[in-house]
């Protein structure tokens, strides 16, 4: 299996005709965690969808490649087959539809027929996440993200995360509305993963998170692009600073890109 | 404006037809008189849907099929509905309104329970036909399509429970329908007082599609304390027009009445179904689910009419529209003066997968009588793209995230339904339709 790999280039997003991203790009490897860092407002989390490829958001500009195939020439589904996964802020609920049966079509989705996972291999991996997760048995027989929490829907994302072992995951403001207790849990679940085999783009405005998933990068994001790059120090000088130096340093006024 | 009706059935056919089948006079001349009425009367006017450019009247009368009793002459589709001839316990099969299987267990038939078609029915129990055969429920005379009904029935089932018997098992009837044929098949069930049954129907199409026409009637009367369970699944193919108009009268006090009904029908279908809630807290509840695909046009008509005290009526309907179908959804819960205590509520849903796709929900509520409650809820959407968004994001293919909405959506009423092969059943349906 060749290494993971998420090339972006100069990539330009509007939403409405109205411009988010404004030339944003990166590059993810295998057996890297990036931190996306940034005020509200910077063009994070647009980010996050276009790149999985949301319905509301269009690509005027740029290229993004996964493992050097076109992500913006794959239907949606495609580009989860290739292998992105995208750990959302705002999870659907899809009623009438049980967590199990859709995490067991998701995963058999990706498989030849034939190849499908068998039911017992399923029912194990579900209990060793679930467990891990520390996520309640009934969890799995409940509508798909109905009426959870918004913890349990973050950890939702994370069990889907888990059983599906993408190469490439964008995790978009998973530790918004956890306290401290399942932030731990989640970030556990994400360190499980941590292999050559796993790339991880964690958006976030909080250095909380970095405090138990340790990224190897640390991008901040204004005006819809990456304006400044370091290591997890980077992340530290944010906590303890803020925003405004980075501001003051490049002349920026105003951050943000209207909307996020 | 009058335009001139003819059908391909006239009275020495009818004369003939009842003749060859021993009926009693009665019947004859009930069958003659409705083919009258029927030159005269209206087609039925289905809220909001047109139909009077759909087919009724033509049609074939030859059933063209072999009588018998062969559980091994049957079809494979229809042994899919049945199970394993050791198992079978309670069947009535029928292919265009012949009879080719028939079970009654002992122990009912030791007591007393009737279980039979409505050949052997008119000859065998020819006074508890007459007595309910389209008096209260459904009565002949109320449009043009009952009265044809009534002058040309060919197939169908004779149900009766005697006071204070249970039964256990459902009782099913499987109506195949095949070529041209006109199926008139009428479904009798008579639930004496504290009994209890659940019968489970199925209509299903087989061999080659042609123009054809099922025109159906089902009356139900629940006497006091007893409690009936009615299933359907209706799956004729998308040549076949339908006209079904299934009552219940319960009389009874603190009778009730549950309809489980999948309405999966591929062809024009106008749908009716009406229960009469006339004695002290008297139930009905009504659930229905139904997928419109291709080009059929359907108009689905739920009435629960309150005149007991106390009475106590249901109503929860969900359909999904594919392709270019249109439907039309009405609920009526109607509170007559007197009824005082009676509770009415009904929710209509409707999902629609596609822009030419069309859907319409209705609920009314007519209420004569202040000391009531009464509530509805209707819905009419498109399927969310965010959702389908989220569920794609996963991996799914966009039919398979369209098939999970979709069971999603009729999952409600369908693991609510209370009879688990009906259930079962409609699963099997809606996953060949969805795709």
């Amino acid at each position: 299996m060749t290494k993971p790999n998420l090339t972006v280039k100069d990539l330009h997003v509007s939403i409405e005709d109205k411009e988010i991203l404004k030339g944003f790009g990166i590059e993810v490897n295998g057996g890297e965690i990036h931190a996306i860092m940034g005020p509200n407002g910077t063009g994070k989390s647009t980010l996050a969808s276009a790149l999985m490829g949301h319905p509301k958001y269009e690509v005027t500009k740029g290229e993004a490649t996964l493992g050097g195939e076109d992500l913006f020439d794959m239907e949606v589904d495609e580009r989860a087959r290739a292998g992105l996964f995208l750990a959302m802020q705002y999870p659907s609920e899809v009623s009438g539809v049980t967590n199990a049966d859709f995490i067991r079509s998701a995963m058999n989705a990706g498989r030849e027929e034939g190849d499908e996972v068998s039911l017992m291999k399923f029912i194990r991996q579900m209990d060793e996440k679930m467990g891990s997760l520390e996520i309640d048995e009934s969890f799995q027989h409940r509508y798909l993200n109905e009426g959870f929490s918004g913890g349990e829907k973050k950890r939702n994302e994370i069990l889907q995360l888990l059983m599906l072992q993408p190469q490439i995951a964008i995790l978009d403001e998973i530790d918004s509305g956890l306290d401290i207790d399942a932030l731990k849990v989640v970030a556990k679940g994400i360190n499980e993963l941590r292999s050559e085999d796993f790339g991880c783009m964690i958006i976030t405005h909080y250095q909380r998170l970095l405090n138990y998933i340790k990224p190897d990068f640390v991008h901040v994001m204004m005006q819809g692009r990456i304006v400044k790059s370091g290591g997890p120090e980077l992340a530290q000088k944010l906590e303890e600073q803020g925003y405004d130096w980075i501001k003051e340093e490049l002349g920026i006024e105003d951050e943000t890109v209207g909307q996020e | 404006m009058t335009t001139e009706i003819t059908f391909p059935v006239n009275q020495q056919d009818i004369t003939s037809f009842s003749k060859d089948r021993n009926e009693p006079k009665w019947f004859a001349d009930l069958r003659l008189s409705s083919l009258e009425k029927a030159l005269n009367l209206e087609l039925p006017k289905p809220d909001k849907s047109r139909i009077n450019k759909w087919n009724f009247t033509s049609f074939d009368f030859d059933a063209k099929t072999a009588g018998g009793e062969d559980f091994s002459k049957l079809s494979d589709s229809v042994k899919s509905l049945i199970g394993e001839e050791d198992n079978i316990q309670n069947l009535i099969a029928q292919k265009n309104g012949v009879t080719t299987f028939k079970a009654l267990h002992d122990d009912l038939k030791n007591k007393g329970v009737i279980f039979t078609d409505m050949k052997t029915a008119l000859t065998d129990h020819e006074d508890l036909v007459k007595k309910y055969f389209m008096k209260d429920a459904v009565s002949l005379d109320e449009n043009r399509l009952t009265a044809l009904h009534a002058a040309l029935v060919n197939g169908g089932t004779f149900l009766y429970v005697p006071k204070n018997v249970e039964v256990e098992l459902p009782l099913q009837a499987v109506y195949s329908h095949e070529g041209s044929f006109g199926l008139f098949n009428h479904v009798l069930i008579v639930a004496e007082e504290n009994s209890s049954v659940t019968y489970v129907e199925n209509y299903l199409s087989e061999g080659s599609n042609s123009e054809a026409v099922a025109n159906i009637v089902s009356e139900v009367y629940v006497a006091d304390g007893a409690s009936v369970r009615y299933g359907a699944v209706d799956n004729l193919s998308e040549t076949v027009t339908t006209y079904v108009n299934r009552r219940g009268q319960v009389t009874g006090r603190d009778a009730s009445l549950y309809w489980a009904l999948g309405q999966m029908n591929d062809g024009n279908t106008v749908s009716e179904n009406t229960t009469y809630l006339v004695g002290e807290g008297s139930y009905a509840d009504t659930k229905t689910v139904s997928i419109g695909r291709g080009k059929q046009s359907q108009n689905f008509t739920t009435n629960v009419i309150h005149y007991g005290k106390n009475s106590d009526g249901q109503i929860l309907k969900h359909g999904v529209m594919k392709d270019s179908a249109t439907s039309i959804f009405n609920g009526v819960s109607k509170i007559e003066h007197g009824a005082t205590k009676a509770n009415g509520e009904q929710t209509e849903r409707v999902l629609m997968l596609s822009e030419k796709a069309r859907g319409d929900a209705n609920p009314i509520l007519l209420i004569d009588e202040d000391d009531v409650t009464a509530g509805h809820a209707a819905s009419v959407g498109k399927i969310d793209p965010i959702q389908m968004f989220y569920l794609m994001s996963r991996g799914l293919s966009k039919r398979e995230a369209e098939r999970l909405i979709i069971h999603g959506f009729l999952a409600p009423v369908v693991s609510a339904l209370p009879i688990e092969s009906v259930k079962e059943q409609l699963y099997d349906v809606i996953e060949r339709k969805v795709y």
